[in-house]
Order: C-alpha cells, then structure tokens, then sequence
C-alpha cells in the first residue's frame, strides 16, 4: 500500500527522531517504563505506515461487506439499520420476566435475550434437591413448557427475535420456544434468534456443562442439522469468547480460543456428513467489550478478517455468508466496580463505543449495579439509554469503519490476528480444542492471565478508578434487585400440579423413544419436541440423556 | 505455627464463575498456604467432607449464584454437626451488603465482596484461624 521508498526515508525519520527523543526521555521520564493495552500487549509512543507497511489494502482490509470482512459485515453498515439493542433479562418466575420483556421492548429495546436461571441451565428440575437456594435467582426457572407458555405471552414470536442464553439443554430450550409458537400459530420456517448452544466454552470458562464432550457435540450437531431444514432463520449457536475473556483472558485469547472452539463445531458439523455451506452462514459469535477502547475495536476487525480466511482457506467455504463473522457484544461485566457503582456508566459508554466501532450486530449493556446484585429498572434503563445515545448522538453510526487506516488500529489488528492465530495453531498441534480442553490447556492458560492480572491491581500497576484509587468512604447501596425467596416454593407447586394433571402415559413413551435416540444415532431434535409437547419437564428430558450419556467431570489445575 | 495453614477453596452452588475463586486459591498458596481447591458446583455436604478429611483449617466459599443465604449458613451448621467449628469459615463473590450481618450471624466469620485485594484475605485468614 505504501511506495517503498518513502517508507525506508520514513524509517530514517523515525529512527532519528526516536534517538533524538529517548534522550530527553532520560532526562523527563514518562509516566511509565512500558506502557501496554488492557491486555498487557506493549504499546509504542506512536506509529506509521512503517508498522504497517505490508498492509494490502485490498487482500487485508477489503471494501465494507467484502472479503475479508475486516471493515464489516455489510456494506453500509449502521447507515442501513442500528444494531439490535438486546438487554439480557431474567430473574424469578416466567411471569415476573414476562413483565420485564414487555417493559424492555416498551423502552426501544429490538430483541429479546433470555437469562435462564442455574438449575434451568444445568437440566434440573425446580424441585430437585441441587436447585435449593438457586431457583429463580439468576435468571427465570423453566421446568416445562408450561412456564414458556407464560414466559413469552403476549409477545409474538413471528415478530421478535429472541435470543437464549443456554447452553447444554439448548435443545430443549429450543424445542420449547418451537413449541410455544406453534400455540401462537406461528410455524418453526419464521422464528428468528439465536441459541448460545456453545459447549466448548463452558468447560473452558463458564461451567454450566452437563454431559461429557463426545454426546454434547453430537447434540450439537443435531441441532444444526434439525435446524438447516426446519428453523432455517435460527442462529444455531453462538460461539462465545464473551466468557473466556470475563475469566481472565487478553484480548487476543479471547479471538484465539473462541475461533478454536469455532472450528471444533465446523469440524464436527462436517463430520457428521453437514455441508460447510448450510451450517456456517447460521454460526454467530458472542464478544465482550473491555475498556481499551482501541485495542476492542482493533481484536473486533482481527476477528472479523481471520474467520473469514479459516473458512476460506481451511474449510473451502464458497458462500460468502459462511465467512462473514456475525456477532453479538456484552459490555466487560469483570470491568465493573462495586465501588462507587455510578462510574461504570461511563465505563459501560466506552465499551458500547468500542462495540460499535468495532461493527457489532447486536449489544447487550451491563448496568451499573451488576457487581452487587441483578440490576434493577432504573439502572437497566440508563444502560439501554448509553446505546441509544451512541447510536443517535455521538455520529460514530453515520460511517463504516472509521477507524480503518489508522496505523495504530492496523497494526493493533494484525498483532490480535497473528497472536490468535498462533493460539490457533498450538491448539492444532494438541489436537483441537475438545483435546485442549480436557488436557487443561486453554483453562491454564486463561489462569495465568487472570492471576497476572490480578497482580497488577494490587501492585497498583494497573489503576482501577473508585477501587484501588480515588477511593471514598461508602454507604452499602440501597435498592437492589431481590429476587423474592418464595419463587422456588412457587416452581415447586406448578411442578406438582403439572405432574398430577399431564398425560403422564404419553409422557413417559415420549421419554422412553428419546432414549432409544439417544442410544442410537437418529436426530434427537424431532424426539426432544414430542417431550416437550407432552410436558415432559426439562429435568426429566436431561434425566434421561444423563442416564445414557453420562455427566462430565471438569479438570482442575491450579 | 509449626506448619502450614490448610484451606479448602470451595464453590458452593450451581454457577461457574471460578475466576475468583481459582485467583485466591494461588494467592494463598503463594502466600505460604496449603490450598485445596474443590471445583464447581459442590454441595454443603460434600465441601463439609472435604473440609474434615482434608483437616483444613479454614473454608473459603466462592459464590456468584445469589444462593448465599441458603448455601453458607448450611455449611457452618453442618461443619458444626460434624464437631468441627473450630474451621474458620469465610466467603466471597457477588454478595450484596445488606446480606452480610445476617451470615455473620450465621456463623460465617467475614465476606469479601469484589474488589477486595488478595492481601486482606490472607492477613485475616493469618489473623483468625485456630491453629490446632
């Protein structure tokens, strides 16, 4: 891109500016002895084309909506339509979030996005004895088709798209959503959303797994295959770095494992005899914003471009679509204080534009109360509110990219793409990622960062305002969100008197013929449905793939 | 103190947030401790066992989830059945304020909440385990 003569008289200029320079410094030091990112990655005092002189334009950058995609996804981007604003919600019962949605769409939000309580997100039941304590408090309870029901009354699911944060039993969380349509009318061809659906990542960071690696990533498979014919509008999985990084990861760790975990599932997909091209236009991702502005905006584009050579080049993708990387962004949930919680709007304003800049297709905000409690209205609302000005006020949604060209963000973005790329390769050299991650690997690694990190707080070398410096004196904050301790009680009633009154005859065939898939190697998708439909509950539709594919058992090293 | 101080890092409940967890079990052990880490999603019963059979001298419970108050206090009483109270109990994680007199009153004897540097739970650790 640059004329090479004018890059080596550039190279001169710097080189004795720099000697010029590093003299005076000796005499006024700078702040610092070495400066770094949010991740640690060195940062030098300024850069030029001479950082970034391989650049091609063309074979690197692209044009907006072309490959490689580094610039975006779409042509014209947030010119043609915002992002969607999607807030994470859920807590208590199926009626209490019900309210909740109706409230975020009142407000301007334009999708949902489900939180899911833990028992829920780990296959029990509100009554078993693991769920003490936990019902109800993270998210909403679903124990059967009946709690959907309520969950999503009154909100048309031909005209919403709903995401859902779920993880082991997504393919019954799936089919309850399917279900609950089909009682609205709405046939399966015509919902849109997305289920998170991504394993790996669970056993890497955020734990809710339930059953070992080789039957989740068959379920897994099922589900993309049920879905390319009968749900083609769904996004079947959302490959999450999100939860990598919220553990403890750089950035670039963040891009590496995600798309490592990213190829096991195209890996397994076409192991299962599914074509590239019908299952990867329906892959997104899921990427967190820290507050590094620059370096999020430049790990977004380097994601973006080396997704699209992988599925280029490892995987003979031909549709575009399949190596176009869709994603969606939550706000760095880790970055928050519960120190003078205030300040994390402002921290929650240079993620989102982070977010932005970095072309993301949709946006979850955190609020402000997140590292005391669930937030509650008022702090959710300013948080959708920080999108809305973003997109409306700052006038950074009125162009592509454009940060594109600047020295600093090009080099910043090939520095994350190779670093992830070499985490890529070493992941390669283990055996994939599943390997990886039993081995301990990718958990060890993430480890290190996070305890470094750790580290540097204390020491004071990385400064976090409100927490370890500009510190007052605090009253506890009042007004958090309490989730009424009576909700498991509740569960445990409407589970009773839906097992008194379903056809438990029906039920119990509908789960005897999913063991048998299960035992067998039919699509279980078509078979979880039947269960769903007969109200089997969600704990016992896991009890029984607990019983035939058994239960995973993490490693730790410390 | 002729030995090392024992703990068993436990997380109770069904979340998997162990970042904190994990972070605090190597500053222990950097910090001269003998560190037990339990891993995910551990009933009372089962931290209280390995609580006794490891002979800890302190159980630091790591919690996200908002099952505090069910979860923590149950540890204590069962710890307390299995003549064991001399353990030193404490947790962490996302804990809102207004909850903690009442697990104080419960037996457990300090909530770190985020933010907290390693350093303050170790010199309380230091400062009130009972050596046996």
């Amino acid at each position: 891109m640059f004329d090479k003569n004018q890059i080596s008289i550039l190279k001169e200029a710097v080189d004795k500016e720099n000697a010029k320079t590093q003299e005076k410094l000796q005499k006024r030091p700078e702040r610092k002895a070495v400066f770094t990112t949010g991740s640690g990655a060195p940062v030098n005092r300024y850069y030029t084309p001479v950082d970034i002189e391989d650049l091609d334009y063309m074979d690197d950058l692209g044009l907006p909506g072309q490959f490689p995609y580094t610039r975006g996804v779409q042509p014209n981007m947030y010119r043609g339509q915002f992002w969607t604003m999607r807030m994470y919600a859920g807590f208590a019962t199926a009626e209490e979030s019900n309210k909740r949605y109706k409230f975020l769409v009142e407000q301007g939000s334009s999708g949902l996005s489900v939180a899911f309580d833990l028992p829920t997100q780990i296959g029990y039941d509100s009554d078993h004895p693991l769920s003490e304590g936990e019902v109800g408090k993270v998210g909403v309870a679903i124990d059967s088709l009946a709690d959907m029901e309520i969950l999503f009354d009154g909100i048309p699911l031909d005209k919403v798209s709903t995401s859902m944060t779920i993880n082991a039993p997504a393919s019954v969380l799936l089919a309850m959503y399917i279900a609950v349509a089909e009682k609205q009318g709405v046939s399966s061809d015509k919902l849109r959303g997305t289920i998170q659906n991504d394993i790996l990542k669970e056993y890497i960071a955020r734990g809710t797994y339930i059953f070992p690696t080789e039957p989740s990533m068959r379920l897994i498979t099922d589900i993309f295959a049920y879905c390319s014919k009968d749900v083609p509008q769904w996004n079947t999985i959302s490959i999450s770095g999100y939860h990598i990084r919220e553990a403890g990861s750089t950035a670039a760790q963040e891009v590496g494992f995600t798309l490592a975990d990213g190829i096991a599932y195209v890996e397994a997909a076409i192991k299962a005899g599914l074509d590239v091209d019908a299952i990867a236009p329906r892959l997104s991702f899921f990427f967190n914003a820290h507050n590094d502005l620059l370096e999020e905006v430049a790990k977004f584009r380097a994601a973006r471009r080396l997704w699209a050579r992988i599925m280029k080049d490892r995987f003979g993708a031909k549709d575009p679509k399949s190596m176009q990387l869709k994603f969606h962004t939550q706000t760095g949930g880790s970055t928050l204080t519960a120190q003078q919680p205030e300040n994390n709007i402002v921290r929650v304003a240079i993620q989102t534009l982070a977010a932005v800049l970095g072309g993301t297709q949709s946006l979850h905000t955190n609020s402000k109360d997140e590292a005391l409690a669930l937030p509650n209205e008022d702090s959710v609302r300013v948080a959708l509110r920080t999108q809305q000005i973003v997109a409306h006020e700052s006038g950074v949604t009125e162009v592509v990219d454009p940060l594109a060209g600047s020295y600093y963000i090009e080099a910043k973005t090939k520095e994350i793409e190779d670093a992830a790329y070499n985490y890529i390769k070493k992941i390669d050299e283990i055996g994939g990622a599943t390997k990886a991650i039993d081995l301990g690997y990718i958990q060890q690694e993430i480890m290190d960062a996070s305890y470094d990190y750790q580290k540097k707080v204390e020491s004071g070398e990385i400064i976090v305002v409100g927490m370890n410096k500009y510190q007052i004196e605090e009253e506890a904050p009042k007004g958090l969100l309490r989730v009424d301790p009576s909700v498991g009680e509740m569960q445990k009633a409407k589970l009773a008197e839906l097992r008194a009154k379903r056809d438990n005859a029906k039920v119990s065939n509908a789960l005897e013929a999913l063991r048998t898939a299960c035992q067998g190697t039919d699509n279980v998708m078509p078979l979880i449905l039947e269960a769903v439909r007969a109200y089997a509950t969600l704990g016992e539709i896991c009890g029984v793939m607990r019983e035939v594919f058994g239960e995973y058992q993490q490693t730790v090293n410390l | 103190m002729d030995r090392p101080i024992r703990v068993l890092v436990a997380k109770p409940g069904l979340d998997g947030h162990d970042r904190g967890a994990k972070v605090i079990a190597r500053a222990l052990r950097d910090a001269g401790m003998e560190v037990i880490y339990t891993g995910l999603r551990q009933t009372a019963e089962q931290i209280v066992n390995a609580a006794i059979q490891e002979d800890v001298d302190c159980v630091a419970m790591s919690i996200l989830s908002g099952a505090h108050n069910t979860l923590l206090p149950k540890v204590v009483e069962l710890l307390r059945e299995e003549q064991a109270e001399d353990i030193l109990v404490i947790g962490g994680g996302v804990i809102p304020g207004e909850d903690i007199p009442y697990l104080k009153e419960k037996g457990i004897k300090e909530i770190f909440t985020p933010g907290t540097p390693t350093q303050v739970t170790i010199d309380f650790i230091k400062a009130n385990v009972n050596i046996k």
